[in-house]
């Protein structure tokens, strides 16, 4: 048989690594790669792409069937947060929900109160989340990360209205910011050049490029994710950069995961279809270079682990 | 791969006798190499010249069809990037299902019914599932013939025949060759006379061996027979082994040319997945990541539709973004009273307004205007989203017999179209929304009583 020579890429860049945890708890690193996803015969993986799993600080208004995987679990941040280690979370997630002025609109007190709370439940590495309104992610953020001095936890959104301030909750306590930009290139370049012109290290970012759900703009994301990949391993240290995305929360949204009754028939069966909804959109997403998934059904986040596993297998 | 000028210069006779109609002959090589120029018209060129530029304006992946069913039939091939975004993938994959001739007829017959029945829009497309493999497990000549027969009664599914009998090969291609099926396929111990029967019956013909360079292989023994229309199965059933397989194959056609590797590919997710999901997510990874047809264990459709949504948005042209059709669109069950939101027809504006929409929980009526699949804001600059529009899409979409209110909500970035669309739309009211649809649930809640 002839030998065929295989065309190799050479990159001479490499995505930054990012660390989460330590201080006394479990430590996770993202990130480090020399390759596209998974292309272990022309560079390096070095560490694993990571689950979060998504847990909130009030009783959640997600649609039933996924309320119902976690149980009474969801009553309490702390008990949540013990179920998803227990589901095999690599990092929690938190979403402080409650601080959105639409819901009970809570601020700075509650949210360190809650912070602690899955601190002291769990020692899995801790990523943060405001209710994505910029006034009320800087209250509570700030405080978030205050009260997680000594450990990195990551912070987000840090989107171009509100940088400055969750930057600066950085630069005070150590912890990571989650760059948030909406499905475009050069804005999530130039967001994190002015995370950095403040004095915060790039391997303190991760880049959340605004994740679309299958079939409610994945393809978007996917490309965006691709270009921003080969881009920081063509040596761009401003897109070089790990890559966090929302499939839990994007899947979940749509008719495909939530509704029963009144659909096409073609649809199938929702329990099946709703689980395949998220993890096909995370593992799509992987597969353009997401390195932190934030996930929500336990199913799905099993498939998803079992699909990694089989990638990172040499 | 495509020639440059001074490729093609050095192929022409070099006399700048101006017959082909340019001045040199280095002008005509730099038209035909712009495509602006057909070799024909230069009188002089010699026969291994021509041979040589007719070989490297092949594709390097050659366009392979199975089935001849309107809609239905499998084109694949023919792919020109390693990734969308550098132009665009072209010819989306086809789903087929694998039926065995053990099965029963009775089975065969529903499941190749269901599978011909199923149909699914979205965004404005019907998407199907392609067709059947239809496999000889039973060793049984009489048994595939009528598995054949019952499968092309449900309809005009594309077909795979799987057998690794020639005979029996012989037989099913003798009584279904019209219907242009592949020919599944062609081993080490088997090559020869199943590309005899490609060629006799005029049908594609798949290759499978175990990896890239035994798979590649035996494409160049089949191909060297005469056959032109092959697949190849490089026997990867694995998401590790298939991915960097398929990567490389693609790879190896695109950027080395190599003419072996320049076929589409057929894959089996679900032949060694431990579960219905582990299938589908493997499916998943190879239409993302470079298969042309796709063989499931099973006809699911919660699990097909997931899988045809996936296609369509791996496949849609990142140059020519998913439109919504202009319209009137429900979000939750709206009556009488629901607000009216105006977007633009940019599927990515649609679902996120619609999303957040739906998220407010006040059903709602969103009125989507056509501004030729661009964002609000871009719309808007290149003047396909004004008050003109938006006005004549109010008047014309029959909205005003929905609602008893007279409320239309538009974009906040498009705020300045307010006054231009009072003047429209005198017995409209005119609000203004939030200009990111994230804040669309916040917005109704103060607003709207
Ligand atoms: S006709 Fe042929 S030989 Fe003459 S100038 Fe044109 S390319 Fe050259």
């Amino acid at each position: 048989m002839p030998v065929v020579e295989i065309p190799t890429e050479k990159w001479k860049g490499k995505i930054r690594e990012v660390t989460l945890g330590g201080g006394g708890r479990k430590t996770v690193v993202v990130g480090g790669e020399t390759t596209l996803p998974f292309l272990h015969f022309e560079g390096e993986m070095p560490n694993r792409p990571v689950i979060a799993i998504e847990i909130q600080d009030c009783e959640p208004d997600w649609t039933g069937r996924l309320v119902s995987a976690w149980g009474d679990a969801v009553k309490d941040p702390a008990s949540w947060a013990k179920a998803a280690a227990a589901a095999g979370a690599d990092v929690i997630a938190l979403s402080l929900e409650s601080a959105h002025p639409d819901n009970q609109n809570t601020g700075a007190k509650e949210a360190e109160a809650s912070v602690k709370k899955v601190l002291d439940a769990v020692d899995l590495p801790l990523m943060v989340f405001g209710p994505y309104v910029a006034e009320k992610d800087n209250e509570v953020l700030v405080a978030a990360a205050d009260a997680a001095r000594g450990t990195v936890v990551a912070l987000g959104s840090c989107e171009e209205k509100n940088f400055r301030t969750i930057v600066a909750a950085c630069l005070a306590s150590g912890h990571v910011a989650i760059a948030k930009t909406p499905i475009e290139i050069n804005l999530a370049k130039q967001l994190n050049i002015l995370i950095t012109d403040m004095g915060l290290p790039a391997d303190r970012i991760l880049m959340d490029p605004t994740t679309g759900a299958l079939g409610y703009g994945l393809e978007y994301t996917y490309s965006v994710m691709e270009r921003l990949r080969m881009a920081g391993l063509q040596g761009d240290g401003m897109t070089g950069l790990p890559i966090m995305v929302t499939p839990g929360e994007e899947a979940w949204r749509q008719k495909e995961a939530k509704a029963a009754d009144g659909v096409p028939e073609a649809w199938g069966k929702i329990e099946d279809r709703a689980i395949i909804w998220e993890a096909m959109t995370a593992t799509s997403l992987l597969l353009a270079g997401a390195d932190v998934l934030v996930m929500r059904h336990p199913k799905a986040i099993e498939l998803v682990r079992a699909t990694v596993d089989k990638w990172m297998a040499k | 791969m495509a020639l440059t000028g001074l490729d093609i210069y050095k192929l022409l006779p070099k006399t700048n006798c101006k017959q082909c109609g340019q001045p040199t002959c280095l002008a005509f090589a730099m038209k035909l190499s712009q495509k602006q120029a057909e070799l024909a018209a230069c009188p002089h060129v010699s026969d291994q010249a021509k041979q040589a530029l007719e070989a490297a304006s092949r594709p390097p992946i050659r366009l392979v069809t199975v089935g001849v069913g309107d809609g239905r039939k499998i084109e694949v091939g023919n792919e020109t990037v390693m990734c969308r975004h550098e132009k665009t993938f072209f010819h989306e994959p086809g789903y087929v299902v694998r039926i065995k001739d053990t099965a029963g007829d009775d089975e065969i017959a529903q499941t190749a019914a269901a599978i011909a029945a199923y149909g699914v829009e979205r965004v404005g497309m019907d998407l199907r599932v392609s067709g059947v493999a239809v496999e000889n497990a039973s060793k049984n000549t009489a048994a595939f013939l009528k598995a054949v027969d019952l499968v092309k009664a449900a309809g005009d599914l594309s077909l795979v025949l799987m057998s690794a009998d020639p005979a029996v090969m012989e037989a099913a291609l003798a009584k279904s060759a019209s219907s242009k099926p592949l020919i599944y396929a062609a081993t080490k111990d088997n090559a020869a006379q199943m590309a005899a029967l490609a060629l006799k019956f005029k049908c594609p013909v798949a290759v499978c061996a175990e990896g890239l360079e035994a798979a590649t292989a035996l494409a160049e023994e089949v191909n060297k027979a005469g056959v032109e229309d092959i697949v190849l199965d490089p026997g990867t059933r694995g998401f590790a082994d298939s991915l960097v397989t398929l990567t490389q194959l693609r790879r190896l056609a695109l950027k080395k040319n190599f003419r072996p590797a320049g076929y589409p590919i057929i894959t089996f997710p679900g032949e060694q997945a431990s579960s219905p999901e582990e299938e589908t997510l493997l499916a998943g990874q190879q239409v993302a990541k470079y298969a042309g047809i796709v063989v499931l264990e099973r006809f699911d459709p919660s699990t097909i539709y997931p899988l045809l949504t996936l296609r369509q948005n791996i496949y849609t042209d990142p140059q020519k973004p998913i439109q919504m059709q202009p319209g009137i669109y429900t979000i939750g069950e709206p009556g009488t009273s629901s607000p009216v939101y105006v977007t633009t027809n940019f599927s990515l504006t649609y679902f996120s307004v619609a999303g957040e929409v739906e998220g407010s929980g006040l059903p709602s009526w969103l009125l989507v205007t056509d501004s030729e699949g661009l964002s609000v804001l871009t719309a808007w600059a290149a003047g396909k989203f004004d008050a003109e529009k938006i006005a004549k899409s109010a008047k014309t979409s029959g909205i005003a017999d929905k609602v008893s209110h007279r409320k239309i909500i538009i974009p906040g970035h498009v705020a300045t179209l307010r006054g231009e669309l009072e003047d429209e739309l005198s017995d409209w009211q005119i609000m203004v929304g939030p200009r990111e649809a994230v804040d669309i649930p916040s917005f109704i809640k103060r607003t709207w009583n």
